[in-house]
């Protein structure tokens, strides 16, 4: 293949993204209809309007503090509006966004009314937004971009497709110094043993193990029947039978090489390579921990066909189904389906998937950034005060 | 995925094995009792397997007889329990398969 240079924006703080947007970021349900409003009136700002951010506490408000911040932080965004009904814990999310050295404006509800809100905050997004618009694309190295990967809707062809090719894809991103974010506590089980055997070192491994226990722990203290949930009905109609099914699938997206560390959820990796991160399965919620983490770009291979986008981390992806690939096609980014009838090998898949990451790096749009998802989910670690 | 140094043409193959020794093989087309189709190891070595229940794509077969609570191998590794004896050429899914990890899904 042609190589062309790769281009992105090098943020202040080294980090390097591939998307410009100057994000609208409510921080509190209440403070949703202000943020919107704003991106109406300022049209190519971007709103990321969630349902909470009142009376959390302790470990799930800290999760939700590092998500909020590591959003607006994300390389993927140029300058950031923060928006919350109350000073205090707004200051907090826009002062932890401003440590990056990139522009952060914030503005409270309470004492000024929405509409107040919404005429400084539309002025200040305005100029945020003429200013990231100079923000010129430079040449950047493969190694540069945080890579984040989970499938979705998976299906036997996950396992025998589209996960080995995204796995050609990891192992490529990290023998280019490249760092790669995979998780899904729930869906290793079944292989967790084949994790805990990659990690780099006793130390990773006992991280790793104590973020599985806790997490099936959580889910068995319910003593709930879980089919239908893990694996999802989609899941079941595609054929996937067991959690251990579908984990085994699961891990065939994650390569060959060492897990070189354990993360909580929407923690930042510090070392380059394979990272678990400690997370919910559920698409939406995942790219949000990890677009959390500074992930500027995720791989989604999928059988039955999840459509989950992202507002700040552009998703790309794969699917080796071929009733997905014919029926969905405005989905799926890259179609691998010709491996189930061994028509290319999978190195020839793993470049077909190349190819369209660095198009992708390089600006141009995926399926799910056309159809205008971004989703945009918070996980709760437990409920409201 | 497995890797042949000879593909058979496009449409001929029914069923992939991810390793050799697993019980079960994963459908790449649509199958209908009776017919002897076309399989695939990841080791390249090629068989065949009379299909005894329709299997639709992306759906298992079994591949021996297999014993009720007895451990069902995929990928090399067990994948669940049989819930009763299973026949080679069935289907298997959640109606004949269970988690051994999941205790509360039965």
């Amino acid at each position: 293949m042609a190589q062309q240079p790769l281009t992105g924006y090098r943020r202040p703080d080294g980090r390097v993204g591939i998307r410009n947007h100057v994000a609208i970021i409510p921080v509190d349900d209440l403070s949703n209809a202000v943020a919107e409003s704003v991106a109406r009136a300022i049209p190519g700002t971007l709103a990321l309007p969630h349902p909470y951010g009142r009376l959390q506490f302790g470990a799930d408000l800290d999760l939700f503090f590092r998500t909020m911040i590591g959003t607006g932080a994300n390389p993927n965004v140029a300058a950031a509006v923060v928006i919350g009904i109350e000073p205090a814990w707004t200051e907090r999310i826009a002062s932890g966004i401003a440590e990056t050295g990139k522009p952060v404006a914030s503005f409270d509800i309470e004492r000024h009314g929405d509409l107040q809100v919404l005429a400084a905050a539309s002025r200040r997004a305005g100029q945020l937004l003429q200013d990231a618009s100079e923000i010129a694309r430079v040449p950047v190295e493969r190694g540069e971009l945080l890579m984040s990967i989970k499938c979705g809707e998976s299906d036997t062809t996950s396992g025998l497709g589209a996960n080995p090719a995204t796995s050609q894809a990891v192992d490529r991103h990290i023998a280019a110094g490249g760092t790669v974010i995979f998780g899904e506590t729930t869906e290793l089980t079944g292989g967790e043993h084949l994790i805990a055997a990659r990690c780099a070192s006793d130390e990773v491994r006992k991280k790793f193990q104590a973020f599985y226990d806790d997490y099936v722990a959580m889910v068995e203290q319910t003593g709930a029947n879980l089919l239908g949930s893990q694996p999802t009905q989609g899941n079941i109609r595609g054929g996937l039978s067991t959690i251990e099914e579908k984990a085994l699938g699961n891990l065939e997206k994650t390569g060959v090489t060492p897990v070189v560390d354990a993360l909580a959820p929407a923690e930042r990796p510090v070392r380059a390579g394979l990272n678990f991160m400690d997370t919910s399965c559920a698409a939406a919620e995942f790219i949000t921990v990890t677009a959390a983490a500074g992930a500027v770009i995720h791989l989604f291979p999928t059988g039955q066909g999840n459509v989950v986008g992202h507002p700040v981390e552009p998703v790309i992806k794969i699917s080796a189904n071929p009733v997905t690939v014919a029926t969905m096609s405005e989905h799926i980014d890259v179609d691998v389906s010709g491996l189930l009838q061994l028509e290319y090998s999978l190195a020839e898949a793993g470049d077909r998937l190349e190819e369209v990451i660095d198009r992708t790096v390089t600006g141009r749009l995926t399926c799910a950034e056309v159809l205008g998802h971004r989703e945009f989910a918070l996980t709760r670690l437990h409920p409201s005060a | 995925m497995p890797e042949t140094g000879s593909p058979p043409p496009p449409g001929e193959l029914a069923f992939l094995v991810h390793r050799q020794g697993d019980d079960v093989a994963v459908a790449v087309r649509e199958t209908e009792p009776g017919e002897a189709a076309g399989a695939l190891l990841d080791t390249g070595q090629r068989f065949s397997i009379t299909v005894r229940t329709a299997i639709p794509l992306g759906h298992k077969v079994a591949l021996a007889d297999l014993a009720e609570n007895q451990h069902v191998t995929e990928y090399g590794v067990a994948i669940g329990l049989a819930r009763s004896d299973i026949t080679a050429g069935e289907l298997v899914h959640t109606h004949n398969l269970r988690s051994a990890r999941w205790r509360s899904s039965l």
